[in-house]
């Protein structure tokens, strides 16, 4: 942990904030961070060996419940998904479902160094963002079934969900897509000067699209309270980052829009939270957009039935070594934070939530096929 | 009444709006100095720069941000510079824009317009001239107008600014010189209610923006012959007024369809449907079309004439209703 350095009291931070585009630029050699690989090894904390001379890590103010609570997220993502394999697997579930099984912490620890207030857009692979941010299991596992109580009403799917209630502004099914919308939230989060943040997740097939530079470019330029958060799994659907992606560094990119760019070891929830909560903070005070690189490893196919002949299973071994559930489990053991009866309870009252979500779904109702005419505009019914 | 250009008449609307509403801004390139048409021109010394965005050229993010802001609760106005450019953020329209409240299940409004400046003239070649509204009506999801006078300018506009969907105002280059009788007080033209601009027995020619112009000089010139021909502007494509255009039908029982895209897969293959289901028995004659050829836009003058549908056009395809 970075925490060996020794620690600068929390208070330094708004002092290093306030210059922090600089800071943070100077402080951090892109170079060191990223190898010319373009991924940093497991554990690597390059990031915060730079600045914790500097600055304590952030996740050392959260106190045994909300670490204990980063814990319970990713499971209770990882567990939702797995039942959600199971059930697509027999057959309850139509259309295409993407998971992100081994990428929980990316997720959990970006959603935890968020106010409830804050904005999410996510992607197709977006089940564990939305658990994240506090969605109703209830409302997701409904509208995974199609169900008039999905939390949209089973117009949007597993691509296409969104619970505006907590302020999760959607998956989506185009890559990249929530790169130029973010900047927009950031737009009307700055008129009104309510110190909240837009956050967008996207992977890293995702960086090679206009959208991303675009929306980097533009929240740059104006200095909005945007955090970019790419998850790199290595794999753009089927095609390794390194067939996709010149320079091999995402967070490399955002030198070249002047702005903060990190990569951290996404398979660590306390390391993205750290990162992702300094990038908050600093676009709170109006320190403008970060860009974030989260190395992570996705453990199943891209999709649901994707036989994966592109890859070696070596990888997914090497994912489930990371395992970011365990390390973060482990971490808490050591610390006293955690015992095995402790994770038994937490795993239990997750597992609880999630039959309580499959058996709200199962009792609900299709939707009434003309309710396919509802929510296209404001009035209904309206005129064609 | 004030006589106004059509563009200043955008103007008006714009700046009424933002008067009326601290959560109204406009954004696009070059919007600040008023380019390319002038329709913003001003704006920012009585609103400034942070509601006057003059963005960066960067088109899917000038489209998409303003999706964001409605969804966080402003009122973007976009200035497409060239409705042309709309293809650099077309996922942002149409997969975007038009599907946000739908497949979040009505969750967000999306409040938002797309001002599309388009249309065919002066020698702008491929890339800036086209009418591409056919596209929109095609997507659900988007509502479609397309004001033909300075007044349906500034009615249309700011109905599309205060409506809680996402409104597309196609904007005709050719028009903005366009001269006509304003209003002094505020009246706003709701979408879906067409405007007979010329009452007539004989044939109804149905037209949109600059067609509208040619449909009323063709009307001049056959009134001299003794035929009278009804225009019927239908103002938005999406909703469409549709019982007012079948009741002038019904009337004249002959319809002419104009308007300046190719004619393949243009709104007037849809009106015209519309009219064959709602008057098929009233109809005296097929109905007529009049659109651009299946080609892009030329450049060179005699080209482009070759590729502009006008009063011509027009006048023989109300000519070929009456044979």
């Amino acid at each position: 942990m970075a925490g060996t350095a020794a620690p600068v009291r929390l208070a330094c931070a708004a002092r290093w904030l306030a210059p922090m585009r600089a800071t943070w630029l100077s402080s951090v050699d892109l170079g060191a961070l990223v190898p010319a690989s373009g991924r940093t090894g497991p554990g690597e904390r390059a990031f915060w060996c730079t600045l914790a001379p500097v600055i304590e890590p952030p996740h050392q103010a959260l106190g045994p419940d909300r670490l204990v609570s980063l814990y319970a997220t990713m499971l209770r993502v990882r567990l939702f998904e797995e039942r959600v394999r199971e059930l697509y697997a027999g057959g309850r579930l139509p259309g295409f479902i993407h998971l992100s099984i081994g990428q929980e912490a990316v997720a959990a620890g970006a959603a935890a160094a968020l106010r409830p207030d804050d904005y999410v857009f996510s992607t197709h692979r977006g089940h564990g963002h939305l658990i994240a941010k506090g969605g109703s299991l209830r409302g997701l596992m409904a509208e995974l079934y199609g169900k008039r109580d999905g939390v949209c009403h089973g117009k949007g799917g597993s691509m296409h969900i969104a619970d505006v209630s907590v302020g999760y502004l959607g998956a989506n099914g185009v890559l990249a897509a929530g790169c130029v919308l973010a900047p927009g939230v950031g737009l009307a989060i700055k008129h009104r000067r309510s110190g909240q943040v837009a956050l967008t997740f996207f992977g890293d097939g995702a960086a090679n699209r206009g959208p991303f530079h675009e929306g980097v470019n533009l929240a740059a330029l104006w200095g909005l309270p945007v955090v970019f958060v790419c998850e790199n799994n290595r794999w753009a659907s089927s095609t390794a980052h390194g067939l996709s992606t010149a320079g091999g560094s995402i967070a490399a990119r955002a030198a070249g829009y002047g702005i903060p760019g990190v990569a951290v070891d996404g398979n660590d929830a306390l390391a993205v939270y750290d990162a992702v909560w300094l990038a908050a903070e600093a676009a709170r005070r109006d320190n403008g957009p970060s860009l974030i690189e989260a190395h992570t490893i996705r453990w199943v196919g891209h999709f649901e039935g994707d036989p994966q002949a592109y890859r070696h299973k070596s990888e997914v071994e090497e994912g489930r070594r990371q395992d970011p559930i365990a390390r973060l489990g482990h971490w808490l053991g050591e610390r006293g934070l955690l015992d095995p009866p402790g994770a038994e309870r937490v795993r239990a009252a997750v597992v609880g939530e999630i039959e309580d979500a499959v058996a709200f779904a199962e009792a609900s109702l299709f939707p009434e096929p003309a309710d396919a005419l509802t929510d296209l505009f404001a009035e209904y019914p309206w005129r064609d | 009444m004030a006589d106004l250009e059509y563009a200043e008449a955008l103007t008006l609307a714009l700046r009424e709006e933002m008067r009326r509403d601290g959560r109204v801004y406009l954004i696009g390139e070059d919007i600040v100095l008023g380019l390319p048409f002038g329709v913003t021109r001003g704006l920012v010394d009585e609103f400034g720069p942070e509601r006057v965005l003059n963005a960066p050229i960067s088109e899917a993010a000038i489209v998409g941000s303003a999706l964001g802001a409605a969804m966080a609760g402003l009122r973007p106005v976009v200035d497409m510079h060239f409705a042309d450019f709309v293809t650099c953020a077309m996922d942002e329209v149409a997969n975007q824009i038009a599907k946000s409240r739908y497949m979040f299940g009505g969750q967000v409004d999306c409040p938002l317009t797309l001002r599309m400046p388009y249309g065919i003239g002066r020698s702008a070649g491929g890339h800036h001239s086209n009418s591409v509204e056919a596209w929109f009506v095609n997507i659900p999801g988007l509502k479609v107008c397309i004001p033909s006078t300075p007044a349906d300018a500034r009615g249309l506009l700011k109905t599309a600014i205060r409506d809680p969907d996402p409104v597309l105002v196609f904007e005709h280059r050719a028009l903005y010189r366009v001269r006509g009788d304003v209003p002094d007080t505020e009246v706003l033209v709701p979408l879906g209610q067409a405007d007979v601009k010329r009452p007539g027995r004989d044939v109804t020619v149905i037209a949109t923006a600059r067609m509208v112009h040619a449909a009323l000089a063709a009307a001049e010139r056959l009134a001299d012959e003794g035929i009278e021909v009804e225009v019927v502007d239908p103002r938005s494509l999406v909703p469409l007024d549709r019982e007012a255009l079948s009741a002038s039908v019904r009337r004249t029982h002959r319809a002419v369809i104009a308007e300046e895209g190719p004619i393949r897969g243009g709104v007037g293959g849809w009106l015209a449907w519309v009219v064959m289901e709602d008057c098929f028995d009233d109809l005296d004659a097929p109905v007529a079309r009049v659109a651009g050829p299946n080609i892009p836009i030329p450049f060179s003058p005699p080209l482009e004439a070759f590729a502009t549908p006008g009063t011509e056009d027009v006048v023989a395809a109300v000519r070929q209703t009456l044979e």
